[in-house]
């Protein structure tokens, strides 16, 4: 088992004659909460695209747990621990809160037809286990009062947090996490950190994340990733990152400053 | 001397058959991939918008023909066409007014509008159906051919007959000239420039101050015009059946697609390809091989690859073709 | 609860109206329509499983209808020997052909990476596979088709009970849609729409030139039935008992014996093709009740969950490790079998095989109609659509005639607008169901009974 749960390497991406991510190469220890920022256009969403199957790549290759997963497709994947979030919250909104997260468990006897039909009982007997555990979760992220709830109906932040939710409803070993503080207001913001800290100590996740708000990427990643123009530009810790020239240019040199709240 | 003959007969047979077919092809697949590129729905009432222009032609035709009015050699359909085309786009212009516009404001996924249209599909048939009857129409009047089988094989001394229809003729040149005219509006034009714009990128046309209303008028009435003038012209050289134009919805489609749905020209040309190939795969060969091959040689059967009544399975696998290993279409979509 | 009650409303609604239609016009007419009714609900089951269930396209409803009735034909016509002697074995060569054919094609695309030298040498096994069976069959074929025209003049099929049909048929449809759904269901829903609809095209030309199987525009008659024949229960002792005891009052008030007679004969023949209509309702409200069951069973299941979650976002699904490609393939094989077993249920109670009558505004777009007026996603919906638009399908020529007639009583019968409008009344069905059809989307997208997400 290598130390590092991800490798990029020299991985690229074209559109038309466009390289959204070109000759990129990352490596993402195990335990760690990777934090990946960079000015909009960077290619961070595209990498992550990339590596969770979304999009096929057009050169390199990316290593998860010492197996090559390029161009595998995502619902491979999420059986070999590597599990993601979206952009945009991407919540099954015809479902319920509860059903959100129950339907996220892999081979579940009753996702067969015939055993649904057929064999109730069993059937009866995981859905009783899973929805224990979705109970649990849904109590984890304070969301226990909306369990009934159509999905469609929560707030944006709410979404992001089910969205979170669902991957703990299983054991995963890497979550790509794109922009899960967008649109999320600060109290809730502050709960979202505080799970993500408590599934990387207490259950040993690994995150990767895309984020904008430095705050919340100084209060839980390290190390973190500075992209720009496709590849990667800088790595090491938060304060580094905002002190290293070249990050700062790519960021001003785009028009836009590195929030600094502190 | 059997050489030429068997060119001939496929000039006869194959050549012009296919030629005229697919100009009847291409201006409805035009239409299609107009609707669309600028309205971005699968309009499945194709067939039956075209049944209705065609419809419209035939009573002024008959109108006309009551008056004593003709054109002499040529059908007095020509003469009522553009009645029909004033017609068709009034009719068209009142459903989108109380039907697809209101799904365009709503801003509603590409397969509601196709439900939407098949909704329109069954009240056009029934238009159709009532004001004219299901039956088989023909409409055409004036000089039949141009050159008739019997007179070209006196005039040459060969075996085989040219037969040159007028409806023939008349399709291929008004699609020359219309399809023409229609490029150059599409290109030259500044109403033609903002279509391409936006069907290229809405939001972006709108920001640079298209009015959305003006482009979907001017859409309607291209399409007014295609549909009417293809249809009119397939009645005029085969015969008028709301049946048949319902069914010719689906080359139209697969020609539409295989030239890259979105891209005019692309449908243009796509409606040839799926013309001849329909012709030239359902075509019994015999004959042909009789006469350039010796005697020895002649072949038995009819050597025909496929029977006639696999027509559509012609459009469909090239279809299928075209959408795995290009499913942007031969002449890539979305260029109006 | 009040949407439970809705649902009993609708169907009373529904109910009654047939009724009605069984007290003014007659029994008769009342029960075919009621039996067509419930084929309609098969396939709006079957339909609303693609689209409501996982938001699949199908125009191709009409193909697997024919497929289902191709299937009662072969299960249940005698096998004709003599045409098995003239051609049965170029038939089974060509057959054996067409499986090598196959096989070799899989073994090209397993053994060899993807290239431009693959695809064209695949392309070049299916022409001269083609071209090689056409050869091979056409002998065989043209015996067959020679064996007493008049009467087979094609292969027959086994001989068994026509009621295997309605299973073999819902194999054929699914063996059909198992190879669309391989090639088209990659496809954007539009394209998708066409594709199915150009597939179940070929079916049908396929059906009808083919005539060494199914005897093509020739028809097959006279098929076996699951239910007596009138005739039969015309003589038969128990069945005129009971036509007169349930007439008694009726018989019992004519004084004259003969008269008597006369009027039981008289019942007797009409309640026997009443009892008929009467046993095929009974087996199709099996199926449907059967269906029904299995449907609902499997929407509130984790599959059913699973697929409600891909349709709502296939991206996300898949993200959660669901494989959208095979559950959307499953899902397009499961609803087409269901079309085709109403298919051979629909040829089971004709009687008759007519491969000309397969026309896609009523075998497709019908069903969409019924679909979608009756509340996609939901499967009560998707039956009450099926009765709804079924029962107006049949009434609106009735119905439209007696408002011409109404509008028009001023006018006289000789005035050739009122007499044009008369002779058209058959095809004001078509406009009453895109009218219904565009004010329900408008006006109530999710239909008459929406779908209804239950929280438990």
């Amino acid at each position: 088992m290598s130390e590092n749960i991800l490798e990029i390497n020299n991985l690229s991406k074209y559109f038309g004659g466009l390289a959204a991510v070109s000759d990129c190469s990352i490596k993402v220890k195990r335990g760690t909460i990777t934090g990946i920022i960079g000015p909009n256009g960077s290619g961070k969403t595209t990498l992550f695209n990339l590596i969770a199957g979304n999009l096929k790549s057009s050169g390199g290759n990316v290593v998860f747990d010492d197996e090559n997963i390029t161009d595998v497709p995502s619902y491979e994947l999420f059986s070999k621990g590597l599990l993601r979030t979206f952009q945009i919250a991407h919540e099954f909104s015809n479902l319920s809160v509860l059903e959100n997260l129950m339907m996220v468990p892999g081979n579940q006897s009753g996702e067969k037809i015939m055993t649904a039909l057929f064999k109730p009982s069993l059937v009866a007997q995981e859905e009783a286990v899973v929805k224990e555990k979705a109970k649990e979760v849904v109590e984890f992220l304070n969301l226990g009062h909306l369990s009934n709830e159509l999905a469609g109906n929560l707030s944006g932040g709410q979404k992001k947090l089910l969205e979170l939710g669902r991957t703990m409803m299983v054991d995963a070993k890497l979550v790509l996490l794109d922009e899960v503080g967008a649109g999320v207001n600060r109290t809730l913001l502050k709960d979202l950190g505080t799970a993500i800290e408590k599934l990387n100590k207490e259950k040993g996740y690994t995150f990767c994340m895309i984020e904008h708000d430095m705050d919340f990427i100084g209060r839980l990643c390290d190390p973190v990733i500075v992209m720009a123009e496709g590849s990667v530009l800088f790595e090491g810790s938060v304060e580094e990152a905002k002190k290293d020239e070249k990050v700062i240019e790519s960021y001003l040199g785009r028009g836009s400053k590195i929030k600094d709240t502190n | 001397m059997d050489f030429v003959n068997a060119i001939i007969l496929l000039l006869n047979y194959i050549f012009i058959p296919a030629l005229t077919y697919g100009s009847q092809l291409a201006l409805g697949a035009i239409f299609v991939t107009l609707i669309y590129g600028i309205l971005r729905f699968a309009n499945f009432a194709t067939g039956d918008m075209m049944s209705f222009g065609t419809m419209m032609t035939i009573l002024f035709t008959w109108y006309f023909q009551s008056l004593g009015v003709s054109l002499g050699v040529l059908p007095t359909a020509l003469l009522a066409i553009p009645f029909g085309i004033i017609f068709m786009i009034f009719y068209m212009l009142l459903i989108d007014k109380f039907v697809f516009k209101y799904y365009r404001n709503q801003k509603s996924p590409p397969v509601q509008f196709a439900m939407v249209s098949i909704g329109v599909m069954f009240v056009t048939q029934a238009v159709v159906r009532i004001i004219i009857g299901p039956g088989d129409r023909r409409f055409f009047d004036g000089e039949k051919f141009i050159i008739k089988a019997r007179e070209f094989k006196e005039m040459t001394g060969l075996n085989e007959g040219l037969a040159l229809k007028s409806t023939q003729v008349i399709t291929i040149f008004v699609t020359i000239v219309l399809v023409s005219l229609l490029f150059w509006f599409l290109n030259r034009t500044k109403t033609g420039k903002s279509m391409k714009a936006y069907s290229d990128n809405e939001d972006l046309a709108l920001l640079s101050g298209i009015d959305p209303k003006k482009i979907v008028l001017v859409t309607w009435v291209i399409a007014g015009i295609l549909a009417t003038i293809g249809g009119a012209l397939y009645g005029l050289d085969k015969s008028f059946k709301p049946f048949t134009y319902f069914n010719n919805m689906l080359p139209i489609f697969a020609a539409a697609i295989v030239g890259g749905i979105g891209n005019p020209f692309g449908a243009f040309l796509g409606g040839y390809v799926i013309a001849f190939s329909e012709i030239l795969l359902t075509y019994a060969y015999k004959k042909f091989f009789m006469y350039i091959l010796p005697e020895s040689m002649e072949p038995s059967s009819l050597v025909q690859l496929l029977s006639t009544d696999y027509k559509f399975a012609v459009s469909f696998s090239i279809l299928v073709i075209v959408l795995i290993y290009r499913p942007s279409g031969i002449f890539k979509g979305k260029v109006l | 609860m009040r949407k439970n009650l809705n649902v009993i409303a609708a169907y009373s609604i529904m109910m009654v109206l047939i009724l009605m239609v069984g007290i003014f016009q007659s029994w008769n007419i009342a029960l075919s329509i009621f039996n067509l009714c419930l084929i309609s609900a098969v396939m709006t089951m079957g339909a609303n499983i693609q689209w409501g269930y996982a938001g699949l396209i199908n125009f191709g409803i009409m193909g697997y209808t024919a497929l289902g009735g191709l299937a009662a034909v072969l299960i249940s016509v005698d096998p004709v020997q003599e045409a098995w002697r003239a051609g049965g074995f170029d038939i089974l060569m060509s057959l054996w052909l067409i499986v090598v054919m196959v096989l070799v094609i899989r073994f090209v695309l397993k053994r060899f990476e993807k290239s431009k030298i693959r695809t064209y040498s695949i392309a070049a096994i299916i022409i001269s596979g083609i071209l090689l069976i056409r050869f091979s069959a056409e002998p065989g074929i043209e015996a067959i088709e020679a064996v007493d025209p008049a009467k087979t003049g094609f292969l027959g099929g086994f001989g068994l009970p026509i009621i295997f049909s309605w299973i073999v048929g819902a194999l054929f449809a699914g063996g059909l849609a198992f190879i669309v759904g391989k090639v088209a269901l990659g496809l954007r829903a539009d394209y998708l729409a066409i594709a199915t609809l150009l597939i179940s095209e070929i079916v049908i030309a396929i059906i009808k030139h083919e005539d060494w199987l199914t005897r093509g525009v020739k028809n097959v008659i006279g098929l076996k039935r699951p239910a007596p024949y009138e005739v039969d229960l015309q003589t038969t002792d128990w069945f005129i008992k009971l036509v007169e005891k349930f007439n008694s009052g009726k018989l019992s008030v004519i004084e004259n014996l003969a008269d008597r007679q006369a009027a039981l004969n008289q019942l007797v023949i009409e309640g026997s093709s009443v009892f008929v209509k009467l046993c095929y309702s009974g087996l199709f409200l099996v199926v449907v009740i059967i269906l029904l069951i299995l449907t609902q069973k499997a929407l509130y299941s984790p599959w059913g969950r699973m697929m409600r979650a891909i349709r709502d976002n296939e991206e996300a699904a898949n993200a959660m490790g669901k494989n959208v490609v095979k559950q959307h393939l499953l899902i397009f094989i499961l609803g087409s079998a269901i079309v085709g077993i109403a298919g051979a249920m629909l040829v089971t109670q004709d009687g008759l095989f007519t491969p000309g009558s397969y026309r896609p505004m009523r075998y497709t777009f019908l069903i969409w109609v019924m679909v979608i007026v009756g509340g996609s996603g939901n499967n009560f919906g998707a039956i009450l659509g099926g009765f709804v638009v079924w029962f107006l399908w049949i009434e609106a020529a009735p119905i439209s005639l007696f408002l011409i007639n109404f509008f028009t009583a001023g006018i006289p019968e000789t005035n050739a607008l009122k007499a044009h409008l008369i002779e058209s009344v058959p095809y004001f069905r078509f406009l009453l169901m895109g009218l219904g059809l565009l004010f329900i989307m408008r006006y109530r997208p999710k239909g008459i009974l929406p779908e209804k997400i239950e929280i438990k």
